[in-house]
């Protein structure tokens, strides 16, 4: 009996994929070395106290023995000049100028200048004899899911989804295409709809180990959490893949080389990198562009994998989100159908 | 008309200002083996691909086991094997991977194994594309051309740039499928090839079918069965040696002339007698049996490869 020809032209795809050790890097330990520099990089610390400048003259140190009372500031006494100058290059938050008024120098585009004068105020007033007028209590925020590794790790998965499916499906492709055999393929009985969606099948092997390393990577690493259910986030991760998949083989259906192709893919990806919130939220962005980011497919599937994997939403609170995935995928796999070169 | 394998009438192809193919009428037998011999750019591989149903003609009618490309595509494909010139398969897919690839898109066809066994290839079964020498590439090649059984095998310079032991592989293929009685169209601009694999032979020239016959049948047509090829010291005169006994065509190229002859032993005595008469100095005489290649000089005054 012989194999459909779909499941051997998956087969093929999967084994050409996993005989390119470049390929493996770039879709498993790649996404892995990224996330852990970054998870380095931006890793939960408890600040350092911020550093205060007091001008030397009367009082100065009385004024630094009071702010020293409060753990987040680090006082020191410097000549009117030279705390100017530390205050300029960012060396100290504030400078203080003791007296019966007292002088806050500070800069306020700066978070930490403008924090710095009100812990300084408090400390210096309360010093000075001023009460609070109601007790207060502190509860410190540092539970998991509410870090930047937290926000960090879905937006690379999705990216990671969005470079595998496009380099993935793209290169062989048009590799396939320059050597002459795609040209080979559609002088046999083969059907072209067998050829792409093999593509994609083929490419959908392999999203598992994908997934599964940097979720599990960043699971045990920096104890990302997933959530939600684990049947959510494969769900939402098939369905961008092949979304990606379709978008792949749309921009592969006419360029004749490697060049053309890496240029046409850098094209589409690269605003998603900058708008679809892979190392920041897209808020940042003006109101009036947002609703169209929205609609951008890595957008779309960053989204669901948060509201799974952070927020641990239900798969229905992120159906608009799967309807815009699974749309761009329909839409470029029938675009790329009908625009194909086979020769 | 069933016993037509191929058919076209009247083909043209032009891309831009080139006419590639200028009316080109063929038929085809089934059980035959028929060559299409030409220089490179000659129109070979436009007609051939006209005839696979990968190019379309600008003109001319096409019939393939008495279908048409527009109306039976698929059960065609299902029925013909090719094999293109310059296809290269993955190169890290092994070669059984590749065949069953290959036989998975037919309905009916070879086994992978039995197909390896055709083409040698049995040994090589776990080997990657890439580590296969240029005539291993080109058996698997033929490999997944026949691997669905084909009613004709379509090839495309099938032994281009191989050496001449893995030329001669790729020849017992070929008279093997022919030997099964299937229907082989291949091209060529190897005389030998053709003379050696082909029932009849088109001579193909800037897209036209100069001469069609058998391989002896177009030998016959030089008048003659062999070639004098002589270099001199100076000039000889040249008209002289053309009304030499049983010369029957006399060319010249650069400093070589070539005497077309019947037969050797009477005509080498005339032309050295003549030559000391001339009192011209010989430096070089060869002979050798008139071949395809003398044919297509006789009738175009180029040769096949051009260096």
């Amino acid at each position: 009996m012989h194999a459909h020809p779909l499941v051997q032209l998956s087969r093929v795809k999967f084994l050409e994929f996993v005989r390119e050790p470049e390929a493996i890097f770039w879709v498993l330990v790649f996404p892995v070395l990224l996330s852990l520099a970054l998870g380095i990089a931006f890793r939960a610390k408890t600040p350092a106290p911020l550093a205060v400048a007091v001008c030397d003259g009367p009082g100065a140190a009385e004024a630094s023995r009071a702010l020293a009372a409060d753990p987040g500031l680090h006082p020191k006494v410097l000549a009117e000049r030279d705390a100017r100058e530390s205050l300029r290059t960012g060396k100290v938050a504030l400078v203080v100028i003791p007296g019966d008024t007292l002088t806050y120098w500070f800069d306020p585009a700066r978070d930490e200048s403008r924090g710095a004068r009100l812990a300084a105020d408090a400390a210096l007033q309360r010093a000075a004899g001023r009460t609070d007028a109601r007790g207060i209590a502190l509860r410190e925020m540092n539970e998991k899911g509410s870090r930047y590794i937290d926000f960090l790790v879905p937006g690379l998965l999705g990216m990671n989804l969005m470079g595998t499916g496009m380099w993935g499906i793209g290169f062989s492709i048009v590799t396939a295409r320059s050597r002459g055999l795609l040209k080979r393929l559609v002088a046999t009985p083969m059907r072209k709809r067998d050829y792409l969606l093999g593509q994609m099948m083929g490419r959908m092997v392999f999203l598992i180990p994908e997934v599964g390393v940097l979720v599990g990577f960043a699971h045990v690493a920096f104890g990302v959490p997933v959530a939600g259910s684990l049947v959510a986030l494969a769900l939402i991760a098939g369905l961008g893949a092949t979304a990606f998949t379709g978008i792949g083989l749309l921009v592969a259906a006419r360029p004749r080389t490697i060049e053309g192709v890496s240029g046409l893919m850098n094209f589409v990806m690269l605003p998603m990198w900058i708008f679809s919130g892979v190392f920041f939220s897209p808020s940042r962005f003006p109101d009036a562009i947002l609703p169209l980011i929205r609609l951008l497919p890595l957008t779309a599937l960053n989204e669901a994998l948060r509201a799974v994997m952070i927020d641990g939403a239900p798969v229905a609170s992120v159906a608009g989100q799967l309807g815009i995935l699974g749309l761009w995928g329909a839409v470029a796999f029938a675009v790329a159908l009908r625009l194909f070169r086979w020769q | 008309m069933a016993d037509i394998a191929l058919f076209c009438e009247g083909l043209v192809k032009r891309y831009g200002d080139v006419v590639a193919v200028d009316g080109i009428d063929l038929t085809i037998r089934s059980g035959e083996c028929f060559g299409l011999l030409g220089p490179n750019g000659a129109g070979k591989t436009t007609t051939v691909e006209i005839l696979e149903g990968l190019n379309e003609p600008d003109a001319g009618t096409v019939r393939v086991l008495g279908r048409s490309w527009s109306e039976d595509a698929r059960s065609l494909r299902e029925r013909i094997g090719i094999q293109l010139q310059e296809t290269q398969l993955s190169e890290k897919l092994t070669v059984l991977e590749t065949i069953r690839l290959f036989r998975s898109f037919y309905a009916k066809g070879l086994e992978p194994e039995e197909v390896m066994r055709i083409v040698q290839l049995e040994e090589k079964e776990k080997a990657w594309v890439r580590k296969l020498s240029g005539g291993q590439k080109q058996r698997l090649s033929l490999a997944v051309a026949l691997v669905g059984d084909p009613e004709i095998l379509f090839l495309d310079e099938p032994t281009t740039g191989l050496d001449p032991q893995a030329r001669r592989q790729v020849w017992d293929v070929i008279a093997d499928v022919k030997a099964r009685g299937g229907t082989v169209l291949l091209t060529t601009h190897y005389m030998e090839e053709a003379e050696r694999l082909c029932d009849r032979i088109a001579i193909v020239d800037r897209g036209k079918v100069i001469a069609l016959d058998t391989p002896a049948g177009l030998i016959a047509r030089l008048g003659a069965e062999h070639v004098l090829e002589i270099e001199t010291e100076s000039p000889p005169d040249l008209p002289r040696l053309r009304n030499l006994v049983d010369v029957r065509d006399l060319r010249i190229d650069g400093t070589t002339v070539s005497l077309t002859v019947g037969e050797v032993h009477r005509a080498v005595p005339a032309l050295l007698d003549e030559l000391a008469a001339q009192s011209v100095i010989l430096t070089r005489l060869t002979t050798h049996h008139a071949t395809l290649e003398d044919v297509f000089v006789a009738m175009t005054g180029r040769h096949l490869r051009e260096n």
